[in-house]
């Protein structure tokens, strides 16, 4: 039943195509939903080492074959290939391989606290570890990075502590962000770390003003950000493009397509049209697609765009095409919407395989000191996490006191929040009357 | 014929029923199709109805609410989903300044006959941006209409009547009471839908009118004006205080049924007011101005409202922020002496 009656006009115009095919919407679906067996052979590989590198400071037009392109470095033997070969020493690819290994570690026992009750939430990044990891060891120390919820990694490799990680994920009373954010929702201004926000992609403008702040002041320091393929439909990612090739602001664009968002594939997301990083010529800024599971890729791309914001050259969009191995967080079970062999038959494999094979292939690893490690950062985690339950778990008592509740809304307290903190201390004491101001903020 | 649902599945019901009667509505927002909604909400019309009436979008609010009404103006009904109500800001716009005034600003050309289903309210631990109440930002617009049901039985006849509404309505679903009527007891397990009366929902089409009130309880005591989780809660409280309330469920804010509040505290002469949302500028203040403009003369005591506090939706001190039997029983006790 439509609404409005037709026109006359629109009955002739009617007659008149009266022999055109009637439109038909086109809406995406994925290759392969539960029970069926994922076909990857729309996908193109390139070989390693076959990408050209061109110079930082080249037109971002120039960039195009780039953007269509996949930026590899390892190869199926595990040698690193090519131009964009970052030649890191074994020192380095060691500990980005720690650190990969360290989130994973760190994912694993997380996850499992919440399904034990010790929080509400938590999301891994599991297969996306080199996306975060990487970036991070390729950033200047103090360069500034807008993550999403999802690079945890960055935390890690900045050499955040476990147990700060965790006081947060159990919001307890030594939790540095007083109990008030989601699990993982980190901030940690000391790291060059800012607040993470659960709406998607409202990061990415802030990291192109903090980059116009740094450049309007004559800084050195660049600014990054990270968002999920899914995230980039919101219109925050069209403001920061075009903030960002407007001022040819020194930032650096992350989308990490891991090809699912919930239970959307990234065709909901335009990737049936074309790729992330393609996006990024329209707006006149440079554009990467890299392997997102190859370290040495990641590493090397986001070296490249760093260099280029830190020679006035502009900003670049970083497309790193992964695949999200898990469920999109512990509220989701992925075996409901997408086809539970496309984790297995993924073709890009797994980063900390792939840069574990790159280091034995060297001859500077192998497998004996792989499993040592993966023990040595298990009972690291471990012991991490036995020191953050002293502080409490989430929902035991063991929280900021009530009054913090109300401070940090502004700077100073309004009569109106004054007037709440002391109802919600008499709401506490009519609750639980044996307590008494001397017992502390502890509840029974 | 009737049958025991939770809210979930009365309002997924109310998708079916109407899908099947009208053709043109379709249902549309970030997992509801194949996946069927994060809450379960749009479980199975896909497979019903195919991918042209019920389709999973990007995930732009903007867009989702932006082609909503493009849709309507060509005549179609479309029954948006956002995830969270905290996630409706990128669309504002798109609400605010055009579905809620296409008919104004066309003399009637052009009308945005949506509905916005949206989960809203905490109490399930999901932080600042899981958890929030923004009701009073959209029914201080001009041309939205603000729904907020309370039980299995009201969420379907309303989600009827507001999709078959030619003006845009803000449907909000309290996601505490999706599968039970929480009452305020967090530290037990609610009680499921199908012991409560409310969750017998008639089978196949009916509506609830948006714009009429249900009084819950008849008293003759005090007047208590709340709406979605929180009529189960201030219900409760009343109960365990033996105060003689006239609970009244106010079920749409905009357009309010002011008959109801009105015929109420003119007999009780007391009026409480409870939302979960945050107090300055909230719904609550709306309504305490409409008591007193009209029942000034019968108020016997100060108008009470209860509220969650003005502060965001904090996560390890979410029972201390929610408004429940402590903040409601005093209220209650101030509001009963004479
Ligand atoms: C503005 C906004 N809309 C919707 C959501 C709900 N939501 C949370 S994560 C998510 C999917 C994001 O997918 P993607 O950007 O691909 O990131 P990924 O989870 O894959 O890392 C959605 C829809 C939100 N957090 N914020
Ligand atoms: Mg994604």
């Amino acid at each position: 039943m439509l609404l409005f009656p037709m026109k006359a006009w629109e009955r002739i115009a009617v007659a008149d195509f009266a022999n055109q095919q009637p439109l038909a919407l086109h809406v995406p679906e994925p290759k392969a939903r539960p029970g069926v067996e994922p076909d990857w052979s729309g996908l193109t590989l390139p070989p390693a080492g076959a990408q050209p590198r061109p110079d930082e400071t080249c037109a971002a037009a120039e960039t195009w074959p780039l953007c269509t392109d996949l930026i590899r470095v390892l190869d199926e033997d595990g040698v690193a290939q090519g131009p964009w070969n970052p030649r890191l020493d074994a020192e380095t690819l060691r500990t980005m391989l720690r650190n990969m290994a360290l989130t994973r570690a760190f994912d694993e026992r997380m996850f499992r606290g919440q399904r034990q009750g010790k929080t509400s939430f938590y999301m891994k990044c599991t297969g996306e570890e080199a996306t975060s990891v990487a970036p991070a060891m390729a950033l200047a120390a103090d360069d500034m990075v807008f993550p999403s919820y999802r690079q945890q990694g960055i935390l890690i490799t900045r050499g955040y502590p476990l147990e700060d990680m965790i006081n947060q994920i159990y919001s307890n009373k030594a939790d540095k962000l007083k109990g008030r954010q989601l699990p993982i929702m980190y901030s940690a201004r000391d790291y060059g770390f800012f607040t993470i926000s659960g709406n998607l992609a409202t990061q990415l403008p802030q990291a192109v003003g903090w980059a116009m702040a740094s450049a309007i002041s004559g800084d050195t320091r660049i600014a990054a950000a990270w968002v999920g393929e899914g995230s980039t439909a919101e219109g925050d990612f069209h403001s920061a493009l075009t903030f960002a090739t407007v001022y040819n602001a020194p930032v650096v664009l992350n989308v990490v397509n891991n090809q699912w968002a919930i239970s959307s594939f990234s065709g909901f997301a335009g990737a049936e049209r074309q790729t992330f990083a393609a996006r990024a010529i329209g707006y006149g800024v440079a554009g990467l697609r890299v392997d997102g599971n190859d370290p040495l890729a990641v590493y090397a791309a986001t070296r490249w765009a760093a260099n280029r914001a830190r020679s006035n050259a502009g900003s670049t969009l970083i497309e790193h095409f992964t695949y999200r191995a898990e469920g999109h967080s512990t509220s989701d079970d992925p075996s409901q919407y997408r086809s539970a062999q496309e984790r297995s038959t993924w073709p890009l494999g797994d980063p900390i395989v792939r840069l574990k094979n790159h280091l034995i292939a060297l001859g500077e690893w192998d497998e004996n000191r792989q499993a040592a490690m993966d023990a040595e950062l298990a009972e690291m985690v471990k012991a991490a996490t036995r020191a953050a339950e002293a502080n409490g778990v989430l929902g035991h008592g063991m929280h900021h006191p009530f009054h913090t509740m109300f401070e940090d809304v502004f700077e100073t307290l309004p009569w109106h929040l004054r007037e709440q903190s002391e109802q919600a201390m008499r709401e506490r004491r009519i609750k639980w009357p044996d307590w008494r101001p001397e017992d502390g903020d502890e509840m029974p | 014929m009737s049958r025991r649902m939770t809210m979930i599945e009365a309002i997924n019901d109310a998708l079916d029923v109407t899908m099947g009667r009208d053709p043109a509505v379709v249902i549309m927002g970030e997992d509801v199709g194949y996946f069927g909604g994060v809450f379960r909400a749009t479980a199975g019309l896909q497979k019903k109805y195919g991918k042209t009436r019920v389709f999973d979008t990007p995930i732009s609010e903007c867009g989702i609410i932006g082609v909503a009404v493009g849709m309507g103006a060509y005549g179609l009904r479309p029954v948006p989903e956002i995830q969270f109500a905290d996630y409706i800001y990128p669309g504002l716009d798109q609400l605010v300044s055009e579905a809620a005034r296409l008919r104004y600003r066309s003399a009637g050309e052009f009308i945005a006959p949506l509905t916005v289903r949206s989960p809203f309210g905490g109490g399930i631990f999901g932080g600042q941006t899981h958890s929030q109440s923004p009701e009073a930002l959209f029914t201080h617009v001009a041309g939205l209409k603000t729904v907020i049901p309370s039980n299995p039985h009201d969420a379907k006849g309303l989600l009827i009547a507001a999709i078959e509404d030619n003006d845009p309505v803000i449907f909000f679903e309290p996601k505490r009471i999706y599968n039970g009527p929480f009452t305020g007891a967090y530290d037990r397990p609610v009680e499921p839908w199908n012991k409560h009366a409310d969750s017998e929902v008639p089978e196949g089409y009916y509506t609830v009118p948006l714009g009429k009130a249900r009084v819950v309880r008849e008293g003759e005591a005090v007047t208590v004006l709340a709406y979605g989780t929180m009529v189960h809660v201030a219900h409760a409280v009343c109960l365990d205080k033996g105060v003689d309330a006239e609970v009244i469920d106010l079920r749409t804010l905009v357009p309010l049924d002011i008959e109801t509040i009105r015929a109420s505290v003119r007999k009780t002469g007391r009026c409480m007011i409870v939302h979960e949302a945050t107090r300055t500028g909230g719904f609550g203040a709306e309504l305490s101005a409409l008591v007193q403009e009209h029942c000034f003369y019968d108020l016997e005591v100060p108008i009470e409202r209860v509220t969650g506090f003005d502060t965001p939706y904090p996560h390890s001190l979410e029972w201390a922020y929610f408004p429940g039997a402590v903040r409601i029983g005093e209220a209650l006790d101030r509001i009963s002496k004479d």
